[in-house]
């Protein structure tokens, strides 16, 4: 997480050119991202071979019409465990910032508001869980409750909690004593009305720009767990297990590490780009409302 | 000041607290009976009974967290059932490799970042600048795990400069013992400096625009001069906090390069006691870590301080 906290800082000192324009390079990694997207969902109607098919008689085979990508060290097809890897990486991806999302961004909006003991608390047991580094809370847990995609989505989930708390806190203390909200407390406005009508909108912004940038750091917990093989459970291929799985014959046939690789890289980068530019836009503290 | 730190000092200790309460509640609380771990799968009822029995794990969980923190404040995190290593043996015998890669790893990647950053922030826009940026930022996409499978295919496989796997105590072999960290360290390094070297350059880019640097150049010193003298001092401040924040995620990244590279050191001992299901090593170094690491953010806190006046007095 501590990536992304670094990253805001410095935009805040830097002299910026802002650039309105989104850029090429927005519109490479958004198409990069509805093209994986897309095979992941289209997985299962996809004319793929089975991801889990050995053939002892084809292993680590070279690219062929039958196999596009080859086959790996046990003989199963590269590009349907591929396709079927970024399956599993985009759910758990996706999924775990939406709990962090969901329970981090309420517990900020509420602490950022209400201010006082609730807040008081609220930071402080996020403190606690931000004394664990991510990775080992992470690996801990998994251990103990067993291996599985759920577990994992809610593991990374709740270690994502802390930081989009910080996220919608921040924005909605700004925002708080903003005229607009002023006005609708004097208008009579009930709590509720305030989060949900006046504060949440703006605070949603921000957020959901962040929510990019958490996307690609899970992405890359869930591939590290992965690859130490301590995340999604074997036979199923995830891009981080593939990885672990080609370094054993990294001296034969190095496209079968280099292949997931690849695209864990370019779907991290890409969340990445999106995810920054969308800050750089929604970012309230450059009064760019 | 000595008011500041004890203040801060009294802020941690419930933070601790917790987190010692928290690591003991994931250790207890989650599936699987410690009893049936270490007896296997052959074990009678009874004989788990009375292993319950004899390690107080038929008492109530206050009574047990309680008897725990207990032997925890007394310095005995527990004994390993598998090696009969305790604890702090264990954690003992790996840390100097863990802190030998990580001071190898932020000593790489200052060598990097920080000469970068100069360059980057004396032409601000210029080229360069652009490139670097954009490396660094493409650098962050990058996971640990990937540059190391990549470095090693490079250095060990196809140009075999350096061992892949290996590890050798400084103390008998120095020579080989640096061998054997380069591939790790520069692992971990390649994924700092983007960090290192974002921060200073910002902070440069604002100092530079300060009137004493116009002043130098009116005075007409060498650019060089006031690059290296005048300016990157008082740019480096936030410097001294982002080694901080990047403790926390070094040691992430120690646990998976220490185990793709073989090195002995903490991240390998909790990999190996998840792999072995050693509980008692797993609570007690999760708990070491933790703590740790809180309290390093508290030294972090007071060095910050130190350098800058304001923070010691408001509520900044």
């Amino acid at each position: 997480m501590a990536t992304l906290e670094l990253s805001m800082q410095d935009e805040v000192s830097a002299p910026i050119r802002r650039r309105r324009k989104l850029g090429l390079l927005f519109w490479l990694a958004s198409i990069w991202l509805i093209v994986i997207l897309t095979l992941a969902i289209l997985a299962p109607v996809l004319p793929l071979q089975n991801p889990l098919d050995m053939d002892m008689l084809e292993r680590r085979a070279a690219f062929s019409g039958e196999h596009w990508l080859g086959t790996d060290s046990l003989g199963r097809d590269e590009l349907a465990r591929l396709i079927f890897g970024a399956r599993v990486s985009l759910t758990v991806g996706l999924i775990a910032p939406m709990i962090g999302l969901a329970l981090g961004g309420a517990l900020g909006l509420l602490a950022g508001y209400f201010r006082g003991r609730f807040e008081t608390l609220v930071v402080g047991s996020m403190d606690v869980l931000l004394a664990f580094p991510p990775l080992i809370f992470a690996l801990a847990v998994t251990a103990y409750l067993g291996q599985s995609i759920p577990n994992l989505t809610m593991i990374l989930g709740v270690l994502g909690i802390p930081a989009f708390m910080r996220v919608a806190r921040a924005a909605t203390l700004t925002l708080a004593r903003r005229e607009f909200v002023i006005a609708a407390e004097a208008l009579g406005a009930s709590h509720a009305r305030i989060l949900l009508r006046e504060l949440l909108p703006n605070v949603i912004l921000p957020l959901l720009a962040f929510f990019l940038l958490g996307v690609a750091v899970t992405i890359v917990v869930e591939g590290a767990l992965s690859f130490l093989g301590l995340g999604v459970p074997p036979p199923m291929a995830s891009w981080g297990s593939m990885i672990g799985e080609g370094r054993d014959s990294l001296d034969v046939a190095p496209r079968l590490a280099f292949l997931p690789a690849v695209g864990l890289f370019l779907t991290v980068l890409a969340f990445n780009l999106v995810g920054d530019t969308m800050r750089a836009l929604t970012d309230p503290r450059q009064g760019a409302l | 000041m000595l008011n500041f730190i004890v203040r801060r000092l009294l802020a941690i200790l419930p933070v601790l607290l917790a987190v010692s309460l928290l690591t003991f509640l994931i250790a207890s609380l989650l599936p699987g009976d410690l009893a049936y771990v270490i007896l296997g799968d052959q074990a009678t009822p009874e004989n788990v009974a009375a292993l319950r029995r004899d390690m107080g794990l038929d008492q109530p969980l206050w009574w047990r967290y309680l008897s725990w923190l207990g032997h925890v404040l007394q310095g005995d995190l527990g004994r390993s059932f598998r090696t009969g290593q305790t604890v702090l043996q264990a954690v003992a015998e790996r840390i100097p490799v863990s802190l030998q890669l990580m001071l190898m790893a932020e000593f790489i990647g200052l060598l990097i970042g920080v000469p970068v950053a100069i360059a980057c922030a004396a032409r601000a826009g210029g080229a360069f600048d652009r490139f670097m940026t954009g490396s660094a930022f493409a650098m962050l996409s990058m996971p640990s795990f990937l540059m190391a499978i990549l470095l090693i295919y490079l250095f060990a496989v196809e140009l075999r400069w350096l061992p892949a796997t290996g590890y050798v105590p400084f103390s008998e072999e120095p020579l080989n013992n640096l061998r054997f960290f380069v591939l790790p360290a520069l692992t971990l390094a390649l994924a700092e400096w983007p960090g290192i070297m974002r921060v200073l350059r910002s902070d440069m880019i604002a100092t530079l625009q300060e009137d004493y640097i116009a002043l130098a150049k009116a005075k007409g010193l060498k650019p060089s001069r006031i690059l290296f003298v005048h300016a990157l001092k008082p740019s480096s401040l936030t410097l001294v906090t982002v080694t901080g924040i990047n403790i926390g995620r070094l040691l992430g990244g120690t646990l998976i390069v220490e185990t793709i590279f073989a090195l002995p050191g903490i991240g390998r001992l909790l990999v190996g006691a998840i792999y072995t299901r050693d509980l008692v090593i797993l609570q007690g170094v999760v708990l070491l870590v933790a703590c740790g690491f809180v309290i390093v953010n508290f030294i972090v806190d007071m060095l910050y301080a130190v350098l800058d006046p304001r923070i010691r007095h408001g509520h900044a």
